[in-house]
């Protein structure tokens, strides 16, 4: 499909603006562009019908089954992106005074009291622009804790092999070294090699319970003890917290700071890659470290402080607030039974397609039930019929379902995992089981049709290899190309 | 009210038995019991219509200033209609990260019609799919510039206040020690900047047109920065791109920025989005997504995320940023904003702003005690003085539905006007100012 400078034809345009109606200014020599401005010169009507074939194009939770592990892709309520566009939120400039703002920080302020509720937390700052920009603020937060007590040691992340990338990624980021844990046999957290690497150069542990194999660690409390126990800190990675909100929260499994995701758990869209929301909350005797611009009851109304002993800022103004919107919407629109629920419904739907693929694929530590997610291993199907964990993702394409979480976590071979979220039909996942169970028939009568899949996608596989060591990042016109 | 969950009680009771289990407690045999809560101390859940009526009664509390004077980091510009329904669009907005390149070629093609417009609108040679915003662009741009000898970030006083404090705070983390370069009559210090520089210096960041507004002699400073071995790093305001010496030509290694203009509204201050595009010989550290061309199986172009060893779900501990969601729908926004504009229409938006703010500033300056504080050009901003308490002018502008100037820390104001404030607003701004001092 052709691309927007491909399209453009001098001289056509949008009419958007109106002629001056005060008098030109002009810059001085020497500060003026010199170079050509290479934008697309398009019509309106171009415009829609570019991008709405870029939308047929696209798979969003719209259109189909998302089971994408570890990124709960529930359903985004509508009315959720109503209440963000309203003006009186779209229209606030982030500098206005705090007493023509009480509505924006009212939000803010509820927010974080529900938030905290569930959590277990005693404060929350909405700075974060995503999750993994929320586990470098609460780092930071750890950081400046054990400097704060003069205590210069605490120089190591804990983090346990089935983490996320984001985690060692946000560790080195605040200058911290990474200790790997091993997981033990059962998936959880090896508490002796957690015992041996736990010590006096502890800053923190980094966990997400379920963790990514979609196991709820019953070692948790003996977790958090022994990181306690050895002066460092709890911080829990909330990227599964979907599996179960309002059934245990994380402040009392002993954990001290948390962050959440709110394009996940709390049911704001993805948007290709965001807009997210990253809110981080932790215990009363971390608050003083929180980023600026906490939210606060004042003598009139709601207001900004700074934190005495604050970070700082992870980003301009108080995060991405319409997305804050969004996640009160629906957090308010459940309530206290509706969110234990959602994670409950979340745990029986993945329980539930686990159960039909038994037998049909190799479950990776799959002998107790599963939490939100579950992940398949297909090293003995690749063994025995060439197919790959890669073939039977890109299979699922021709059947408008989009492929599960690929090769993650690191610790399972061909790992493919699945998270259908409490927003799925048992239509949907009786559909998808009977695919996935077509696709491994034909694993064994045709598996070159599926080293070859998709085969009705816009397109086939792509060269990724080609992409990296050739890196063609932007148009350049065919008169411009070498 | 519910959960959004399709399947009824009923069904679910159903489920549970397929896979062999009485209850829900079953599947959460793992959860220590002591754990465990009994219930949540939440309101009961509401039905649409009344979560609506408490979100409407939420945002009446705020007051939107028909009438915006004020930047300072958020501007207000026209939103062209077709970019809202564009990104409005189900797909686009439900969609995860692009990792299924089969499956994702809209999003993917759209990500990178983006990079190629952000790369024209800055001279540069690469962009990457976006940022959290400008002040995280800029912090993660000073982290590229990091090597085994240079490890000082100089940072121009003249830029905005957040961007600082959020660069500083990056820096808190990967121990990369900051110094400020100071002002001089609105201008980053030249001779303070060459005194500053050394051989430990990593990069200087410089903002175009500055925090008063002041459009630096961009060139000259990158070029003192380049001699000294150091990096250069410029924050521009995109709008102004139409008219202003890109980057590229000011010799800038890397170009970064707030992109809200571009079609985002205010929002108290986000979403936003962080655009950010390099040199060549930088491409391969820059954070985040990128997505580049390439061909599938049968020789159709194709597009993918590329260069993934950077990132850290490859790198992990050893990835250049720990970048995982950025800012994808508002780098979308972005895209259908410049292409609805197009060059001309950019170009009229940027000389608006100038016209506006320049009959702007002389209006304010007509009445006394307002003077223009810094003499020569200047895009969409400006500051001048203020001959009584702040306060009590900008009380008095809002009750005429005025959002006046920011007061800055020295008592003077700063000023902003674009496409969208009339020359009869403006007329009236003047007269507001004269009845409130």
């Amino acid at each position: 499909m052709e691309l927007l400078f491909e399209k453009s034809r001098k001289g056509r345009r949008c009419d958007l603006l109106p002629p001056l109606d005060v008098p030109p200014a002009h810059l001085m020599a020497g500060m003026e562009r010199e170079i050509p401005l290479d934008l697309p010169e398009l019509s309106e009507v171009d415009l829609t019908r570019h991008y709405s074939a870029l939308e047929r194009r696209a798979h969003g939770v719209n259109n189909g089954f998302y089971p994408l592990g570890s990124c709960t892709m529930k359903y985004n309520p509508r009315i959720n992106e109503e209440l963000a566009a309203l003006p009186g939120f779209t229209g606030v400039h982030p500098t206005q005074s705090a007493d023509t703002a009480q509505g924006c920080l009212e939000v803010l302020y509820l927010a974080e009291e529900l938030l905290c509720e569930i959590t277990g937390m005693d404060a929350m700052t909405f700075q974060p622009a995503a999750g993994a920009h929320g586990e470098f603020t609460a780092l930071l937060m750890v950081k400046k804790y054990h400097l704060d007590r003069g205590d210069t040691a605490r120089t190591k992340i804990l983090v346990p092999d089935s983490a996320h990338g984001t985690n060692p990624a946000s560790a080195a980021m605040c200058g911290f070294t990474v200790v790997n844990v091993p997981s033990n046999p059962e998936g959880g957290v090896d508490l002796a090699a957690l015992r041996a690497a736990a010590g006096p150069d502890t800053a923190a542990l980094m966990l997400t319970n379920p963790n990514t194999l979609g196991l709820f660690d019953p070692n948790i409390l003996e977790i958090t003890q022994i990181v306690h126990d050895a002066g460092g800190l709890c911080y829990y990675d909330g990227a599964n917290l979907n599996a179960v909100m309002g059934v245990v929260r994380p402040g009392d499994m002993g954990f001290d700071l948390v962050h959440l995701n709110l394009h996940k758990t709390f049911s704001t869209p993805h948007g290709g890659g965001g807009p997210g929301s990253g809110p981080v909350g932790c215990k009363k005797f971390l608050k003083d470290f929180l980023p600026v611009f906490h939210v606060e009851e004042g003598a009139d109304g709601l207001e900004f402080r700074d934190p005495a002993k604050s970070i700082g800022s992870v980003k301009g103004f108080y995060g991405n607030f319409t997305v804050v919107v969004k996640a009160l919407s629906y957090i308010l629109t459940l309530g206290a039974q509706g969110i234990p629920e959602a994670a409950k419904g979340a745990v029986l739907n993945a329980n539930y397609l686990r159960e039909q693929l038994r037998g049909t694929y190799d479950i990776a530590y799959g002998d107790g039930p599963c939490m939100h997610e579950f992940v398949l291993t297909l090293h003995d199907l690749k063994k025995q019929t060439g197919v790959s964990a890669m073939d039977v993702a890109k299979a699922l394409i021709d059947h408008g379902i989009h492929p599960p979480t690929m090769y993650f976590p690191l610790i399972v071979e061909e790992a493919l995992m699945f998270e259908p979220t409490e927003t799925e039909s048992r239509e949907t996942l009786d559909e998808a089981a009977a695919v996935l169970r077509d696709i491994r028939a034909q694993a064994d009568a045709d598996p070159e049709a599926l080293h070859a899949a998709p085969h009705h996608a816009p397109i086939s596989r792509p060269d990724e290899v080609k992409a990296a060591r050739h890196p063609v990042l932007r148009y350049t016109p065919p008169e411009d190309q070498a | 009210m519910g959960s959004y969950q399709p399947s009824t009680q009923a069904e679910r009771q159903a489920m549970l038995e397929a896979i062999g289990c009485q209850s829900m407690d079953d599947l959460y045999a793992q959860v220590p019991p002591e754990m465990r809560l009994d219930h949540l101390d939440l309101p009961d859940g509401k039905s649409e219509l009344e979560v609506r009526r408490v979100l409407e009664g939420i945002a009446a509390k705020n007051t939107v200033f028909p009438s915006v004077f004020r930047g300072a980091g958020a501007y207000k510009h026209y939103i062209p209609a077709i970019v809202k329904s564009v990104t409005g669009k189900e797909t686009f907005l439900t969609a995860y990260t692009p990792y299924q390149a089969e499956l994702s070629q809209g999003v993917l093609q759209s990500i990178f019609e983006y990079q190629t417009m952000i790369c024209a609108l800055t001279g540069m040679d690469a962009s990457n799919a976006s940022i959290y915003d400008g002040a995280s662009a800029a912090a993660e741009a000073a982290a590229m510039c990091r090597d085994r000898k240079r490890s000082t970030v100089l940072l121009s006083a003249a830029a905005h206040p957040m961007v600082r404090r959020t660069v500083e705070t990056y820096c808190f983390g990967n121990g990369m020690e900051v110094k400020t370069v100071p002002v001089k009559n609105g201008f980053t210090d030249a001779q303070a900047l060459t005194d500053l520089l050394d051989d430990t210096v990593a990069c200087f960041y410089l903002q175009q047109p500055n925090y008063f507004g002041r459009i630096e002699s961009a060139r000259e400073l990158g070029e003192a920065a380049h001699a000294a071995g150091a990096k250069f790093i410029m924050g521009v305001n995109p709008i102004a791109m139409a008219v202003l010496k890109t980057p590229g030509e000011c010799g800038a290694d890397i170009a970064v920025g707030e992109g809200q203009p571009l079609g985002m509204p205010l929002s108290f201050g986000g979403p936003y989005l962080g655009f950010m595009a390099a040199t060549a010989a930088l491409t391969r550290k820059l954070p985040g997504r990128i997505v580049g061309e390439t061909t599938d199986h049968d020789g159709r172009r194709a597009y993918v995320l590329t260069l993934q060893a950077r990132e850290q779900h490859i790198r992990r501990e050893k990835a250049s940023s720990n970048v995982c969601s950025n800012q994808a729908l508002c780098a979308m926004t972005a895209a259908v904003y410049l292409a609805a504009m197009g060059p001309d229409g950019l170009r009229q938006a940027a000389e608006s702003c100038m016209a506006h703010a320049r009959y702007a500033a002389q209006k304010v300056c007509d009445v006394p005690g307002f003077d223009m504080v810094y003499p020569g050009p200047y895009f969409h901003e400006f500051v001048t003085t203020c001959p009584c308490k702040p306060e009590k002018l900008l009380a008095g502008l809002a009750k005429r539905g005025i959002l006046g100037p920011l007061p800055l820390e020295d008592g003077n104001l700063l000023w902003c006007a674009t496409e969208m404030n009339t020359r009869d607003e403006i007329d009236a701004l003047e007269q507001a100012i004269r009845e409130v001092v």
